[in-house]
């Protein structure tokens, strides 16, 4: 059962990563992209990472893709079409994803994966929760609030930019 | 199969064990998941169908008419009728618009509150997805709804329908960060995400009652945040029909048209239900304390009662608002979450923090 889902979902992910890269319509692309991101989302559920995947549908879906969806609606028109891409950038990109995909084939393969047996990570919220708030050995609190001023500081820094210029 | 109102934890097993009594176990999934999926398309089409005639009532009585009244008895087949006439009528597609996107967001539109429907706790047992991150799970569900909105827009090739995505993308996107801080507020005294755990925690009084002053704020913030984050008056700046004609949904017609129209209510179904289980105790009775003998007798009317009890009451209430307040602009609205809700929900959570610590809460 899991075995199958998990083809399934592969499958989905390479069909809409392709379509991606390949559209010409830019919005298209856009939501290729959203069913990407829906696709991995998905292997956290059957991974059962729940909170992973729900962040994953939340930051992603409902976040970054309306973002790159709001962004091209406001720059870009309806009938707009990127230009065919020549030839030689075709053979060059796809020359480089090959190799990329050699490579990494190849390490997968000859890498063997020990089997876990004896340790079964706990991935519920409540253990999540603790850990990002616990200062003693394994927890997260130091990086977690040193993210949360970054945040605040990208937010500060956004309004400034998108604030009228004063009337003076 | 031992069928009991007051708990169906029994009855769902039974139908499980008999499934794989029929089916291999496989197939026995597989069916499962069949069944389940064929309660909530009847469920989802009864609801669509009966709150579009209940708001048409509401609406007519608020304004002093009597809705719709020639179909069935009362008006009650008026939207059966409705439904018979956008099946059949011809889904129209305008010229120069991208088809692939057009038909696609419809689907993206209503995908969103099936799936959070699927962590709605209905009763005691009768709950398809419990898990550990279930509140998370619904809000971040139905954060993919707006996607379908803005593709809707866009792809229509039309000005309205473009502003119209606009304004309920901006909209959306602002409000969901209050309603999920809203429920927050809540989720401090709970300590858990997880549906089944929230009601439980309010066998012994709702948080409304329980969770003093910051409780009853939040609910506040919630009525009002979630009725904006839903595009449902006095909020409904995206479909503002004296101005964009329907807004995003402009361009659709026959069952496409209906998709939109059942996702709102859908909508309004899930916020009206994660109300009711996060603040008004979900399927759980009124209790009071340790008041035993109340108790019972609230024990027995049935906790699927009380469950859509509490939504026909909030559903009303949010009915009441707009059918009673008018629309605002839409930089009011942005006004109203940014430098009101917003300020006011974040101090409303360190106050609740301060009254969990305390233990000023019941």
């Amino acid at each position: 059962m899991s075995e199958t889902v998990f083809y399934i979902l592969s499958g989905f992910i390479i069909v809409f990563s392709v379509l991606t890269v390949t559209s010409r319509k830019i919005l298209r692309a856009a939501v290729y992209l959203l069913f990407v991101l829906l696709g991995t989302c998905g292997f956290y559920f059957a991974l059962e990472f729940n909170f992973l995947a729900a962040v994953q549908l939340t930051v992603y879906a409902g976040g970054i893709v309306v973002i790159i969806i709001f962004s091209i609606m406001l720059t870009s028109d309806l009938q707009d079409k990127l230009e065919a891409v020549q030839f030689r950038k075709i053979f060059f990109s796809l020359l480089a994803v090959l190799i990329g995909a050699a490579v990494c084939i190849t390490t997968i393969l000859n890498h063997s994966f020990p089997q876990v047996t004896d340790k079964v990570l706990d991935s519920s919220m409540r253990t999540i929760g603790l850990r990002l708030l616990s200062y003693n050995e394994g927890g997260f609190v130091l990086p977690f609030e040193v993210i949360s001023i970054l945040l605040l500081a990208a937010i500060v820094g956004s309004i400034i930019i998108a604030k009228k210029a004063d009337s003076k | 199969m031992n069928f009991n109102i007051y708990d169906f934890t029994d009855f769902v097993n039974s139908i499980n064990v008999w499934l794989n009594t029929v089916f291999p176990p496989a197939a026995a999934d597989i069916a499962g998941f069949v069944i389940i999926g064929i309660c909530f398309l009847t469920f989802i089409t009864l609801l669509g169908l009966s709150l579009v005639y209940i708001e048409r009532k509401v609406c007519a009585f608020f304004q002093q008419r009597l809705g719709p009244m020639r179909v069935g008895f009362w008006g009650t087949a008026q939207t059966i009728a409705d439904i018979i006439k956008l099946i059949f009528k011809e889904p129209l597609v305008s010229k120069g618009s991208d088809k692939f996107l057009f038909n696609l967001a419809a689907f993206i539109v209503i995908i969103a509150p099936f799936m959070a429907i699927a962590a709605v706790p209905f009763a005691k047992g009768l709950h398809v997805l419990d898990f550990d991150i279930g509140l998370f799970f619904i809000t971040a569900v139905s954060s993919i709804g707006v996607t379908g909105i803005l593709l809707a827009g866009w792809s229509s090739n039309n000005k309205y329908s473009l502003i119209g995505a606009m304004r309920s993308g901006a909209q959306i996107v602002s409000y969901e960060l209050s309603v999920i801080l809203s429920l927050l507020t809540i989720i401090i005294l709970t300590g858990s995400l997880q549906l089944s755990v929230i009601v439980e925690s309010q066998r012994d009084g709702w948080w409304i009652f329980k969770g003093n002053i910051p409780a009853v704020i939040a609910f506040f913030i919630f009525i009002i945040a979630s009725t904006a984050e839903s595009n449902r008056g006095p909020f409904d700046m995206a479909e503002a029909e004296s101005e964009l004609t329907a807004g995003f949904h402009t361009e659709y017609s026959g069952i496409k048209f209906a998709y939109f129209f059942l996702a709102e209510y859908i909508n309004l179904f899930i916020i009206a239900a994660v109300g009711a289980t996060v603040f008004f105790g979900g399927w759980m009775p009124l209790h009071i304390g340790n008041f035993e003998f109340f108790n019972n007798i609230m024990d027995f009317i049935p906790p699927i009662i009380w469950f859509f009890g509490k939504i026909a009451a909030i559903i009303f209430l949010i009915m009441w608002f707009k059918w009673t307040f008018p629309r605002l602009r839409i930089d009011q609205l942005l006004t109203l979450e940014w430098k009101y809700l917003l300020p006011i929900n974040l101090v409303n959570l360190l106050l609740m923090a301060l009254v969990a610590l305390s233990g000023w809460h019941l």
